[in-house]
């Protein structure tokens, strides 16, 4: 790349090959010139396997941008020098609307992190993607759980691996606060719900939230309520509503809305910091839970990657300004439900070198390269946990290799786009907005054809 | 509308009419009115874009929790937010520069190729006897119905796949790569501008006086020379405005430089990378406010610079000659 | 600085070329249509002068209008061609299709159009929008147009109600964040709107929840942007108004009202049209606006963005294309007013 990209690297050598390189040398998004020549080294041993293709370059469309995209690809930095593939990564906040448009156009990407499993199966439904290669898919079988595969397996056939996760179900707080006041994290729902009461008596609000996300407005709420389904029913009533197996205004998920609707339509419990129930609708997702830093409310129920929203210099921590607990179950006998997202990396094209990345990001050693630098969360199994520096990843981690984890993925996104980032959402924001459960639910329920 | 004060335009003639004594009063009364109503519109226009320079100043968590105005309150004042924005954390993507140069290079051509088809065919549209011309013209004009969206994933097969009927390739596809894909952008820029462009430089060039022109066909010029010497001078204030409007759009366009012009460091434009500078859940939009400022510098510079072609009386001198 | 000049190097080559294409084609262009006529012109002359050797009466033979108009027309024809017309056709295909684009699927799409209740509401908005938009903005652009006209600072002035139209979208939707915000009663407001309300002595509103003032305060920013483009026309046309009318009517005494209305306003009755349907046209396709500001919930979607939401984030590209064609349908009135128009101009004309 031409203008220097990691100071820390390149420094020194920048001004040199900055001028020697010849322009059309300069590939985009990567600093690699390095080629095959250290490929027998003993730090490209592990990428042994994926050799062979030295000078093809493998894109990559994704929504991770900015920081987060500068780690990726410094995650597959060393695959890079060593196979001598170049990786072009490209992120945007478009991602959902812009890549069917490429697809459809003709322009489709290599490989894509589609983080809405819903979206994979419409692809795979109008075969435009292509099936994961045998070696991918026995990397994948190897380091996923079983759980997780299915939601990139259409109709038998299997699309690509997880990459990044995130676990859902953690309710943030100040552990300053708690010790402060003498409040303790709760362990079931109702502990839960007695310590709200104790907060609200104290004159606090106990909950924050917040659902506005521009064009994507209301889906925390709907992880709220997936969340919630969840621990009021058992994970296959969970898997029949988001395959809609059962209707949208089933009682059981009408139920699950009205337990949400104890905390998140409660004026005595929400909404801290920002005013009453309706607030919850307009205050952005990003801001909801600053109020616990500032004293103004103690509890926010939002995904392990809230740790990136804090302000500035709030430490992150068990004995920190803020951290997070697990989102209580209602009979914890019955299991530990965990909601959870992620990417799942899927090819548009077969060509070898882009299963080498395929099968390569499905590996152990993407896992722990990434997990080394730092803010990532991963269901691969041979995550090793040292890897992992930040203390809510590695709660995250822990989660999801904890054998009593029963883990769901986040179901607006199994469900088809129209509903699960369409009705469902509009819906949910209609709910807080004072319209009831099932005029609601009825709402969702016709939408889904 | 007369002011008291001494005009300003170039171009403009102030003969120092004779007005009366009573009249100048009235004029000078209408015209204080004038001036506060101007003021009270700017102030207005102009406040919100403010609170949003003021709020790029301020520290993050400030930003985020109390209201622009108390930052004359308790001035904290930070330059954070432009050092994130110009030289970036997420060094990786690279410098502003870089995408400067990309949007320079996307806007240029894509503002001059639809002003000068847009141009030719209004003056065809207006001054030239064909039959089916109003036809057209409607046809053009209902165009800019076309939403943008739609045009997208054909336009953009056009360019990957070519065109091909019942087997016969009829154009090959581009197969562009690196900084060749501009081509494509300034491509699909130049359509989608096009029929506002003709509708707009239409109503300018068919307003010019029938004589004149007549008088050149007389004097047996063609239409090619009439054009490039009596029409092109004549609409120049069209052509700026214009020129402005398609220098913002295409300068401020996030859509069409997406799928043309890709994330890319090499042909991504300004849009693009401000776009991404909010990280992958938005957490650090308050940079988004720094670089709102940072990319509006160019577009108003084009529009102070072009000012100067909004000249009274160009057409004046020429009715008479 | 590690600024690198040698990687720009192939895209200032790029932009050279496409510059040397721009200077090729429109002058090549010109150049062919200066010596494709002379060519005729010189055959004309000497039919002419064969004609008038052999007696006939010298008729003046009508010059080949229609070839020169082809050649003016070529490229922005052919460019249509490609970049929209082929795409209406295909929109309107596939709005006859199901959401994959796979099966033909009749009407379907139009008659889930019309069953949704919502689409009523969504109708009844767009139908405000471009109401409201076009006179609001159009009127407020022409009066500081004409406000401002020859004043001092002129330039100033106008980049002032011009900067909106000047900066990016992703700024304008923080602007209006900050004057819209909610924050409960007793807290710190951060929006304007707000703030102006507690200082006054009201409780602060949810301003973007309440139908049907939530509309009109997303109307609000369309017209903050769009004043700028009304004022940058309009004064354009009340500058291009010839001096001479202008000075006969103050040698006259009219009154300032009077040389608004009868001189300024008849004169720029063109760029007057021009504004508003152009105007008109931007809000029926307006989206991003809604779709950034409230998404379309609390009642105040409009079509372009349940087009967008369907045929995008949605993947029903039969139902998105059905609302595209009904937007076609609603440009009608304005395309059946420009037809007047023209034809009312050529019969003055």
């Amino acid at each position: 790349m031409a203008i220097s990209a990691r100071p820390r690297q390149a420094l020194a050598i920048a001004g040199a090959i900055g001028l020697a390189l010849s322009a059309t040398a300069c590939g985009t998004g990567s600093s690699s010139n390095s080629g095959n020549n250290n490929a027998d080294s003993a730090e490209c041993a592990p990428y042994e396997k994926y050799q062979g293709h030295d000078g093809k370059t493998v894109t990559i469309y994704s929504s991770i941008r900015d920081l987060e995209a500068d780690r990726l690809a410094e995650s597959w930095k060393q695959f890079e020098d060593c196979t001598g593939i170049t990786i072009n990564h490209e992120g945007s906040g478009e991602f959902e609307a812009q890549l069917p448009v490429r697809v459809d156009g003709g322009n489709a990407p290599d490989l894509a992190f589609i983080p809405q499993p819903g979206l994979l199966a419409r692809f795979a439904e109008r075969d435009q993607l292509k099936p994961a290669s045998a070696d991918t898919k026995a990397m994948a079988e190897e380091n996923y759980p079983a759980d997780w595969l299915k939601y990139s397996t259409v109709n038998g056939t299997f699309y690509g691996a997880p990459l990044g996760s995130n676990v859902k179900s953690f309710v943030w707080y100040s552990p300053k606060m708690f010790q402060e006041k003498g409040w303790t994290v709760p362990t079931t729902w109702d502990e839960m719900i007695k310590l709200s009461d104790t907060i609200a008596d104290s004159g606090t609000k106990p909950w924050c939230a917040g659902i506005e996300s521009g064009e994507a407005t209301g889906w925390p709420a709907t992880d709220w309520i997936e969340d919630v389904m969840l621990r009021t029913q058992t994970p296959e009533v969970y898997d029949q509503w988001t395959t809609h197996q059962i209707p949208f205004n089933d009682p059981r998920v009408a139920e699950a809305l009205d337990r949400a609707g104890t905390i998140l339509k409660n004026d005595k419990y929400v909404n801290g910091g920002f005013g009453g129930v309706r607030s919850i609708a307009t205050t952005a997702f990003q801001e909801a839970g600053v109020p616990i830093t500032q004293g103004k409310c103690a509890l926010h129920r939002q995904a392990s990657f809230y740790a990136n929203q804090w302000p500035e210099n709030t430490k992150v921590a068990e004995d920190g300004d803020v951290f997070a607990f697990y989102f209580p179950a209602i009979d914890p006998a019955k299991g530990k439900p965990v909601l959870g997202g992620g990417e799942f990396v899927t090819a548009f094209n077969d060509r070898p070198e882009v299963q080498a990345v395929q099968t390569y990001l499905a590996s152990g050693e993407h896992a722990n390269s990434r997990a080394k630098i730092g803010d990532w969360v991963s269901a691969n199994n041979k995550v090793d946990l040292a890897n992992v520096a930040n203390p809510i990843d590695k709660l995250s981690v822990e989660i999801l290799q904890d054998d009593s984890s029963v883990f769901r993925f986040d179901g607006s996104d199994l469900m088809p786009a129209a509903v699960g980032a369409g009705t469902f959402w509009k819906g949910m924001v209609e709910w807080i907005n004072g319209r009831d459960t099932a005029t609601v639910l009825q709402g969702i329920e016709s939408s889904w054809k | 509308m007369t002011t008291t004060t001494p005009p300003v335009a170039a171009g403009t003639q102030d003969t120092g009419s004779p007005t009366t004594r009573a009249s100048r009063v009235r004029t000078r009364l209408s015209s204080r009115t004038a001036t506060l109503v101007a003021i009270v519109i700017a102030v207005v226009w102009t406040i919100p874009t403010f609170g949003l320079f003021v709020s790029s100043l301020r520290p993050e968590n400030q930003i985020k929790t109390t209201g622009w105005w108390t930052f004359f309150r308790d001035p904290e004042f930070t330059l954070q937010n432009y050092q994130d924005v110009l030289f970036g954390q997420a060094s990786g993507s690279g410098q502003l520069a870089n995408y400067f140069v990309n949007s320079l290079v996307i806007t240029l051509p894509s503002v001059l190729f639809p002003l000068a088809f847009a141009a030719m065919a209004a003056y065809a549209l207006a001054w030239i006897n064909f039959r089916g011309r109003d036809l057209v013209y409607i046809g053009i004009f209902a165009l800019q119905i076309v939403p943008l969206q739609m045009a997208l994933v054909p336009l953009l097969s056009f360019f990957s796949r070519g065109v091909s009927l019942g087997g016969v390739t009829l154009m090959p596809a581009w197969n562009l790569d690196g900084a060749q894909n501009f081509a494509q952008v300034w491509f699909a820029h130049t359509c989608f501008a096009l029929p506002f462009a003709v509708y707009l430089l239409h109503n300018f060039v068919s307003q010019l006086p029938r004589d004149l022109m007549e008088a050149a066909r007389v004097d047996g010029a063609t239409h090619p020379k009439i054009f490039r010497t009596i029409v092109l001078p004549l609409i120049a204030p069209a052509l700026a405005a214009f020129g402005i409007f398609q220098f913002l759009w295409v300068w401020n366009d996030l859509l069409v430089a997406l799928i043309f012009a890709g994330g890319s460091d090499v042909t991504a434009p300004l849009t693009v990378r401000l776009a991404e500078l909010a990280g992958t859940r938005g957490n650090e939009w308050q940079r988004l406010t720094a670089g709102a400022f940072v990319s509006i510098v160019v577009p108003l510079i084009v529009f102070l610079s072009l000012q100067r072609f909004f000249v009274r009386g160009l057409l004046a001198g020429s009715v008479k000659g | 600085m590690n600024f690198d000049f040698a990687a720009q190097t192939p895209k200032l080559m790029m932009l050279l070329w496409g510059l040397i294409a721009f200077a090729v084609v429109v002058g090549g262009l010109l150049v062919l249509l200066d010596v494709v006529p002379a060519f005729f012109a010189r055959r004309r002359e000497a039919r002419l002068i064969a004609g008038s050797a052999s007696g006939a009466p010298p008729r003046r033979a009508k010059p080949r209008e229609g070839l020169f108009a082809i050649f003016f027309l070529l490229p922005t024809l052919l460019l249509l061609l490609i970049g929209l017309v082929v795409p209406a056709i295909r929109t309107t295909l596939l709005s006859f299709m199901d959401g994959g684009s796979q099966n033909w699927v009749g009407l379907d799409n139009y008659r889930w159009m019309f069953a949704d209740d919502s689409i009523v509401r969504v109708l009844l908005n767009t139908l405000i929008w471009v109401t409201l938009v076009p006179l609001v903005a159009t009127s407020i652009g022409l009066l500081y147009a004409v406000l401002v006209d020859k004043a001092r600072l002129e330039s100033v002035a106008k980049s002032l109600i011009f900067m909106p139209m000047a900066i990016s979208f992703v700024g304008a939707s923080i602007i209006w964040k900050f004057v819209y915000a909610y924050r409960g009663e007793g807290e710190e407001q951060i929006g304007l709107l707000n703030q102006i309300m507690v200082s006054l002595g009201g409780e602060p509103r949810q301003w973007l929840l309440d139908s049907p003032l939530n509309t009109l305060l997303l109307i609000v920013i369309m017209v903050w942007i769009q004043a700028g483009f009304a004022m940058v026309v309009l004064s354009a046309a009340i500058k291009a108004i010839p001096a001479d009318i202008v000075e006969a009517a103050r040698l006259d005494g009219v009154s300032p009202w009077q040389m608004f209305s009868q001189i300024t306003l008849p004169s720029i009755r063109p760029a007057m049209i021009v504004v508003v349907v152009t105007i008109s046209i931007a809000t029926l396709k307006v989206f991003d606006i809604v779709r950034t500001s409230t998404n379309g919930n609390y009642d105040t979607s409009v079509i372009a963005n349940e087009m967008y939401n369907q045929a995008f984030r949605y993947g029903q590209n039969g139902q998105g294309s059905a609302l595209a064609v009904f937007l076609f349908v609603l440009v009608v009135p304005i395309v059946i007013f420009q037809i007047r128009n023209i034809r009312q101009q050529r019969r003055e004309g």
